[in-house]
């Protein structure tokens, strides 16, 4: 019961800090409550008994994100304009995506079931025979290591190729792209600049 | 009555914080604002995700002789990598959105789209 | 932030802590919560308290970028290369049973490997990502 109450408070909590960043004009004020938001979250995987997802949570969306978009703001400003457009539009279409939503969940089997389809497939496998085969006690770490390393594999090359593309991105000096539009096309091929590029 | 919103009160809190995510990226015209709309909703789906694997009176699942009971960790695996790739899109995105101040001036969609109509 | 001696005290007392509970969580993560995402975030949110305290500059000499550029690369290439030893050992593509004297064995070193795979990317990919957003001249 005190789960219950728990859990119905940490999500009502959600629920107020999403629609207060939906509110906000002040990007500092929207950023710090998503950092508060990530907490939240973080908090509630713990009720639901996710500790190592709440950990990454609590590391990454209230720690590190928090930080980047600080780093944004400093660099485009912290104010946003009131919309100019009407909203009515998009009002509609997110009413009618959450009204089938909704519709749908009615036929999800109860909140914790034990019988539940997800908790029959491969999970039982897992928490029998991971011990015997894997020899660890943290089953999470077995199945994102072992039985599906293949998974963990692809997800550390994507990490990887968002590393690479934002230096791509913010890598150069600021103005080098603009410097090879209005250059010449003979001096496009000097480098001028002496960092061993052509820019 | 009650059962039934107890049953199914985090599904329909994961939904109205996607909706809510969802109207942020399509309605504020800021693009920060959207790149936090979509984290929203990002969160909204781990949620989902967390729920469903919760099994009542289970616990966490590192394996110990005194407990039998365990919530699924299936879905757990499957949402700690996509938030730590979740990170690294949103930097992605940031990055984009710098790039993007430094070229036009603003960050704000409709000034965007006035700019590309005029040239 | 240099003329905050508040938070430089506090933050150069905390440094070592938090780098050491990032460790503690890599090595840990087959026994309790954590392992290499979680530990790289946070060996890499040390990095990043210590530059936005001391300068980017300071912190620039402490994990100098053409370094951390490279081990970003390093935590792939050492998750693949444990694939591949699984493969020339006889067995599948990351398969960490036929790596040890037995297959419990052989899985507890893989484990160990990839994590620390997983780790060195993420670390340095965060650090990375942060000091080009940093160094950004408005």
């Amino acid at each position: 019961m005190i789960i219950t109450l728990i859990d119905i408070i940490l999500l009502t909590f959600m629920g107020a800090t999403a629609i207060a960043i939906l509110r906000l004009r002040s990007l500092f004020a929207v950023v710090m409550l998503s950092g508060i938001y990530s907490l939240l979250a973080a908090s509630m995987f713990v009720a639901l008994d996710a500790v190592d997802v709440a950990f990454t949570e609590a590391a990454v969306g209230a720690g590190i994100s928090t930080v980047l978009m600080m780093a944004t703001l400093a660099l485009t400003g912290e104010r946003e304009r009131p919309a100019a457009h009407t909203t009515w539009l998009p009002l509609a279409v997110v009413t009618v995506t959450g009204a089938a939503l909704l519709y749908a969940t009615f036929d999800m089997p109860p909140f914790g079931a034990a019988d539940a389809p997800v908790n029959l497939h491969v999970a039982p496998r897992y928490l029998n025979d991971s011990f015997g085969e894997v020899g660890l006690p943290n089953v999470v770490t077995s199945v994102l290591a072992s039985y599906r390393g293949y998974d963990t594999l692809g997800e550390v090359t994507v990490i990887f190729t968002a590393a690479v593309a934002v230096m791509i991105l913010l890598g150069g000096r600021k103005g080098d792209d603009a410097g090879i539009k209005n250059e010449p096309p003979k001096e496009k091929l000097a480098d001028n600049d002496g960092d061993g590029d052509t820019a | 009555m009650l059962q039934e919103i107890l049953d199914h009160y985090n599904y329909w809190i994961a939904i109205m914080l996607m909706m809510v995510g969802f109207y942020t990226v399509v309605a504020r015209g800021n693009l920060v604002k959207k790149i936090v709309g979509l984290n929203i909703f990002q969160t909204s789906v781990f949620l989902l995700y967390i729920s469903m694997g919760k099994v009542t009176g289970g616990t966490a699942p590192i394996l110990d002789e005194r407990f039998t009971v365990y919530s699924n960790p299936i879905p757990h695996v499957l949402i700690l990598t996509a938030i730590v790739v979740g990170v690294a899109t949103t930097a992605l995105g940031l990055a984009l959105v710098v790039r993007i101040k430094e070229s036009y001036g603003t960050i704000e969609e409709d000034e965007l789209d006035l700019m590309d109509g005029e040239t | 932030m240099k003329h905050h001696r508040v938070l430089r005290i506090v933050s150069k007392l905390l440094i070592p802590f938090i780098m050491l509970f990032a460790l503690y969580v890599q090595f840990h993560g087959d026994f309790g919560p954590g392992g290499g995402f979680q530990a790289g975030v946070i060996l890499a949110s040390a990095f990043i308290l210590y530059g936005l305290i001391f300068g980017l500059e300071n912190a620039r000499k402490v994990a100098p970028p053409a370094v951390v550029t490279r081990l970003v690369a390093a935590g792939v290439l050492i998750y693949a290369a444990t694939g591949y030893a699984g493969l020339l050992k006889g067995g599948n593509f990351l398969d960490y049973g036929v790596l040890g004297a037995t297959p419990v064995a052989g899985q507890h070193l893989g484990i160990l490997i990839i994590e620390f795979g997983v780790g060195t990317t993420v670390a340095a990919s965060m650090i990375t990502i942060f000091f080009l957003f940093a160094g950004r001249e408005r």
